[in-house]
């Protein structure tokens, strides 16, 4: 189910602070999170942001279009390289 | 013959069931467009009037998105998902299902025809 409009998006208010005071440094410092379940919000679209995926931390550059995913989704939390006899 | 944006003609069927043939229009839609056509929608593709297609072909221009230009916009969404490299866009590329659906066995439709790997011989005991 859809989450209440009136509630606003989701981001993890430590995350939130980082990524405010990034801005109004207008510096671009990798941003280390652990919350993959805040959503991506316009004003973080320009940073990296460093999304743990449960063993180190990917670094995702935001773009336009990734604004109302998750960081989770950018950040894989499986290795699968396909099984030893597939070649191709 | 009744063709409506693009290549669509199938005649001896009920109005809404005829207009489904249309990529991008199903039953429900089909219905609204004949209400708002005015025309009764047990009537038969054959017996449409000329103007009757001409008013289904406007309504379906103004509101609907169908065919070449709805595959072109499902195509675009799609490879979106891939570029912006989500979860999403990964199991597209790969042939996989989307959902958080089991790969184990089944989910067939995304992987294609099943592809038999050599097993080993079972040990006779």
């Amino acid at each position: 189910m859809a989450r209440s409009v009136k509630k606003g998006p989701y981001v993890f208010h430590k995350l939130m602070k980082k990524v405010e005071k990034a801005r109004a440094n207008k510096k671009k410092t990798v941003i280390k999170t652990w919350s993959r379940s805040s959503m991506i919000i316009p004003d973080m679209v320009g940073q990296t942001i460093a999304v743990h995926n449960g063993k180190t931390f990917v670094p995702v550059f935001i773009t336009e279009n990734m604004v109302g995913h998750k960081l989770g989704e950018f950040s894989p939390t499986r290795t699968f390289k396909g099984h030893s006899g597939n070649r191709k | 013959m009744a063709r409506i944006s693009g290549v669509d003609l199938p005649r001896n069927k009920r109005g809404v069931i005829g207009l489904t043939y249309i990529f991008g229009i199903g039953k429900s839609s089909a219905q609204s467009i004949l209400d708002k056509a005015g025309i009764p929608a047990d009537l038969k593709v054959q017996d449409w009037t000329d103007d009757n297609i001409l008013d289904i072909t406007r309504i379906i221009q103004a509101d609907y998105l169908v065919e070449g230009e709805l595959r072109s916009e499902r195509q675009m969404d799609i490879k979106r998902l891939m570029d912006i490299g989500c979860y999403r866009g990964i199991r597209h590329r790969k042939g996989l299902p989307l959902r958080g659906q089991r790969t184990r066995t089944n989910a067939r439709t995304r992987k294609g025809r099943k592809k038999t790997v050599a097993n080993k011989k079972k040990a006779t005991k």
